[in-house]
């Protein structure tokens, strides 16, 4: 499935003149490419600008392809790029299940059709029967794994990861990363990671780059 | 996108209206009516009106309690959260004041009344224990030429408007850390203040001061109620001309109209002059190290400022609330000498149509703020700009413009359209004053959303729109809802709009209380004014109530 593959091509994202990213690569599916960088250097922005919610204060160029088709030219909600963030970011008005059914596609039809897919997918990261949870009564790591859980329900064509493990636990931390990349490697979805932490880009296993003043 | 029609019609509805109605109270002033024969310029109008018996005493009548009003209120504000900012004593007051905001002004005012006139429940506290008095002493409290009790009763309101304003401001500045550190060089409390908090802090409430100085030297209702009477204050005068039947005095009164304009420009421009008196005092005293070591008493009396405007308040509101159901009730009885609903009975039947419009005109006009509200911050996002200082003009053009100015103009409008007193002109008025009130409540929390949560349905392939409805509108749910319920408030309590452009022919409870003013009968004033207080609580108790149902199982979305 190499066509489905992640690739951008010379992406450049600058903030009042300055560049700050600037990559051409190609991400094959199951693969990491993490970004490295100090906070502050602008690593965020590159995902932001796949995933199409980038500040209009930035300035950015540059084409991102999944397999054949453009993203860039896609508006955010077609992109489809799951999108794991350092916070869970878990709607709180809504159950565990709750969050879960929204990211289910619209083309699987029926409630409990529904249902019945996010319960397999709270399965899948180890929380069974959590569905009628409100998201605030769970543990850091709990509501890592429901946050993990939504993204690949929406049937992502990629993750993007923004420092998803900095917040956990350092026990957790090894946990999360293990199940996060054995996932995108069983669903063949390529990865990009951003981080500052050398761990999760050893963890990651992937091509680094590294970009601001390191 | 619809968000991009928000800005230009926010302009429209916000500034439309005032410069039409601007507009139309200029060209009669000069004489130029063609409608009512004033085909030509002329200043007659302007002369007869200057020639008024006791018209400088009425100016003055505005002018200085409009300004001693914005000085007590902003001085009680500050001093106030230069003392006590962060200790519990400032969250406890400040709980105590927020729901002042949403009393209207009239009711307020009759509450003072009730409370201080002679016969008032003050005097009935103390007689005849420690005055002696069997009867009310016959003094002039309420309506006292000075506007002593005006000028109360105008402080009573501001403050807490100034306070949540100013509270809403405090996160852009330091005020912890600036504190310590002045304190660490020996300043006293309020003097570090002064020196180090106020100047960023005043910026930021500076437009919200000018709608005070506007308000309060162009008020109505609260002057009717317990201002001076001879001569009244400017713009009490006003609207007895503007209702004069007889259709020449509009030049007259159009010219009235204008001095009002030019009152309150002479009261900001005083203003902005003691503006740059008192940051040079400041700077002065700064320079040479001024510590004032010794000021908490400035802080105490200012806390002591802000519970008494709202113990005041809500003693006024329970007196007001007392007389609605009193039988006989004899000076100096503290208390009625029997309960009745006879007052209520017989207000019923008159009061269910003016209700009835008052909440139609309350709803339909916060109902269109929230929603041109809504699209002017989906702009913003949008746009990634958040409203700047020329927007920021816009918002508070409709609280510094005196209303009597513009309003006159723009009755003029709807009385040659042939709309006035029907029920989308009285809406469009409302909503030039209910959208800044809308607008300035629920921008902070719009802004403070997180927009990751965005980012994150639209990786879930959600659209805008089911993104704006699923996520982002459910979780500001409480946030909206205290948004109209402010804006529902402000509906409820506006006077003068609704006296010019309901024309008399569509009363709502506050004109109707207001009305009952010089008629002086204490218990249908009592069941108006109490109308009148609970329906913005009402309001207020919906937004509070509904959105703790719906996410009783959610526990971050409580408060």
């Amino acid at each position: 499935m190499a066509e489905n593959g992640l690739f951008l091509d010379d992406v450049t994202i600058a903030l009042n003149g300055q560049t700050l990213v600037s990559v051409t690569h190609r991400v094959a599916p199951g693969d990491v490419l993490t970004v490295m960088g100090p906070s502050g250097s602008g690593k965020s922005t590159l995902l932001a600008y796949i995933g199409g919610f980038l500040p209009p204060a930035f300035e950015a160029s540059g084409r991102v392809f999944s397999g054949d088709i453009e993203l860039t030219a896609l508006p955010a909600e077609d992109r489809h790029a799951g999108i794991l963030f350092q916070d869970p970011l878990l709607f709180p008005h809504m159950s565990v299940g709750g969050n879960l059914v929204f990211a289910i596609p619209e083309a699987v039809k029926g409630k409990a059709a529904r249902a019945a897919l996010a319960e397999t997918a709270l399965e899948g990261v180890g929380l069974a029967g959590m569905a009628g949870r409100d998201p605030d009564t769970l543990s850091g790591g709990q509501k890592a794994r429901v946050a993990l859980a939504r993204a690949l329900l929406s049937s992502p064509r990629m993750l993007l990861l923004d420092e998803p493990f900095s917040k956990l636990d350092a026990n957790l931390r090894g946990q999360m990363r293990e199940l996060v990349f054995s996932k995108a490697r069983d669903g063949s979805l390529p990865v990009l990671l951003v981080t500052h932490d050398e761990a999760d880009a050893q963890a990651a296993g992937g091509a680094v780059i590294r970009i601001g003043a390191a | 996108m619809l968000a991009r029609l928000g800005p230009p019609l926010a302009i429209l509805l916000l500034a439309g209206p005032i410069l039409a109605g601007l507009a139309g109270t200029l060209l009669p002033a000069f004489g130029y009516l063609p409608a009512l024969g004033g085909e030509a310029f002329t200043l007659a109008h302007v002369t007869k009106l200057l020639a008024q018996p006791g018209l400088a005493t009425s100016m003055l009548l505005s002018l200085v309690p409009g300004l001693i009003t914005t000085i007590v209120s902003l001085g009680v504000v500050a001093f106030f959260i230069a003392g006590f900012a962060g200790t519990k004593t400032f969250s406890r007051v400040q709980h105590l004041v927020s729901p002042l905001l949403s009393v209207p002004h009239a009711a307020a005012a009759f509450g003072l009344a009730f409370l201080i006139a002679p016969s008032g429940m003050i005097a009935r506290l103390v007689s005849p224990g420690l005055t002696g008095w069997q009867q009310p002493p016959d003094l002039l409290i309420v309506n006292d030429p000075l506007g002593l009790s005006m000028m109360a009763g105008l402080v009573m309101k501001e403050v807490p408007f100034l306070l949540l304003i100013a509270l809403a401001a405090l996160p852009q500045v330091d005020l912890f850390r600036t504190r310590r550190l002045a304190a660490a060089l020996g300043y006293g409390r309020i003097a570090g203040f002064v020196y180090g908090v106020w100047p960023p802090l005043y910026r930021q409430i500076r437009l919200a001061v000018f709608a005070v100085i506007a308000f309060s030297s162009s008020v109505v209702d609260v002057a009717v109620i317990l201002g001076p009477t001879t001569p009244a204050p400017l713009a009490v005068r006003l609207l007895r001309w503007m209702n004069d039947p007889e259709l020449s005095m509009r030049f007259f009164a159009s010219a009235g109209a204008l001095l009002q304009l030019g009152v309150t420009a002479a009261a900001i421009l005083l203003w902005i002059g003691f503006e740059r008196l008192g940051a040079w005092l400041r700077d002065h005293a700064c320079a040479r190290g001024l510590r004032f070591r010794r000021d908490t008493w400035a802080g105490r009396a200012a806390f002591a400022g802000m519970s008494l405007a709202a113990l005041l308040t809500f003693a006024g509101l329970a007196t007001l609330a007392l007389w609605s159901v009193a039988g006989l009730w004899q000076f100096p009885n503290v208390l009625p000498d029997s309960f009745t609903l006879k007052s209520w009975i017989a207000a019923a039947p008159r009061i269910a149509g003016p209700l009835a419009s008052t909440l139609l005109v309350a709803t339909l006009s916060t109902l269109i703020a929230v929603a041109l509200t809504v699209l002017c911050l989906l702009n913003e996002n949008r746009t990634g700009r958040i409203a700047g200082r020329r927007a920021m003009w816009l918002i508070y053009l409709p609280l510094i413009v005196p209303q009597v100015a513009f309003l006159f103009g723009l009755q003029l409008l709807f009385v040659f359209t042939g709309t006035v007193a029907s029920l989308p002109a009285l809406v469009l008025v409302h909503l030039v004053f209910v959208m800044p009130y809308v607008f300035l409540s629920l921008a902070d929390p719009w802004r403070a959303f997180d927009p990751r949560f965005e980012a994150v349905a639209a990786g879930l392939g959600k659209s805008r729109l089911s993104t704006l409805l699923a996520i982002r509108l459910p979780m500001l749910l409480r946030a909206i809802l205290v948004a109209a319920a402010v804006g529902f408030a402000v509906s409820i309590g506006l006077y003068l709009p609704t006296v010019l452009i309901g024309a008399g022919r569509l009363e709502t409870v506050t004109t109707e209380a207001v009305a009952l003013a010089s008629g002086g009968n204490r218990r249908i004033i009592g069941v108006y004014a109490f109308v009148q207080m609970v329906l913005p609580a009402i309001g207020f108790a919906v937004a509070t109530v509904v959105p703790a149902l719906i996410f009783r199982h959610r526990r971050a979305m409580r408060v």
